[in-house]
């Protein structure tokens, strides 16, 4: 599905919001949680593509495949975050949307620890004590 | 992208359908029929999307890695 589909996709579901909103409104924001899940099942296989690349690239550089996971689950938890944050602040609540984001760096922050930790440690290697 | 707008489509249509089942009862005099005709039309939708969402989470744990 290329990305011209992908657009009128979602104006098309923007115009059934309009339609159903003022009898429904709550069927209307379920409506719009369904065209955020419809586009990005679309998208996903597309940033798997990418993620196969990224992961291709790590295994010829032999790097450490770790620290790739790392950023792909940090990556993928930073969008769904998002991803929520935005649709409660669609339903009206800014400070729900706020709480989401939150709990998205603090859980960002637990996955970032163990590489913290080991720039630390070759950081200490390096000084001549 | 048939099938998705299609379900988009049928959602936009059980809204509408709810919403003047609602009205017509009301004008009927069944005021609490009309709010279960409402109650029900929404646990429909519910189960339609909720469905999505974890088709959704489930690819994403598996393209991002996750355990």
């Amino acid at each position: 599905m290329d990305f011209f589909q992908l657009v009128s996709f979602a104006l098309i579901a923007s115009i059934l919001v309009i339609i159903v909103k003022e009898q429904q409104s709550s069927i209307a924001f379920f409506l719009v949680l369904l065209t955020g899940i419809i586009i990005f099942l679309v998208l996903i296989q597309y940033i798997s593509e990418i993620f196969r690349m990224i992961t291709y690239v790590t295994t010829k550089a032999n790097l450490n495949f770790m620290y790739v996971e790392t950023i792909l689950k940090i990556i993928g938890i930073a969008y769904i975050a998002e991803f929520g944050a935005q649709m409660t602040r669609d339903a009206g609540l800014g400070s729900l949307a706020a709480k989401i984001e939150l709990a998205g760096k603090v859980f960002i922050l637990l996955l970032a620890i163990p590489i913290i930790t080991s720039v630390i440690e070759t950081v200490l290697n390096f000084i001549p004590v | 992208m048939i099938v998705d707008a299609s379900l988009l489509f049928q959602i936009a249509g059980i809204g509408i359908v709810v919403a003047m089942i609602h009205t017509v009862l009301k004008q009927m005099g069944k005021e609490d029929l009309a709010h279960w005709a409402t109650l029900i039309g929404f646990i429909i939708v519910l189960f339609i999307v909720i469905e999505n969402l974890a088709e959704l989470f489930q690819q994403i744990k598996s393209v991002f890695l996750f355990q």
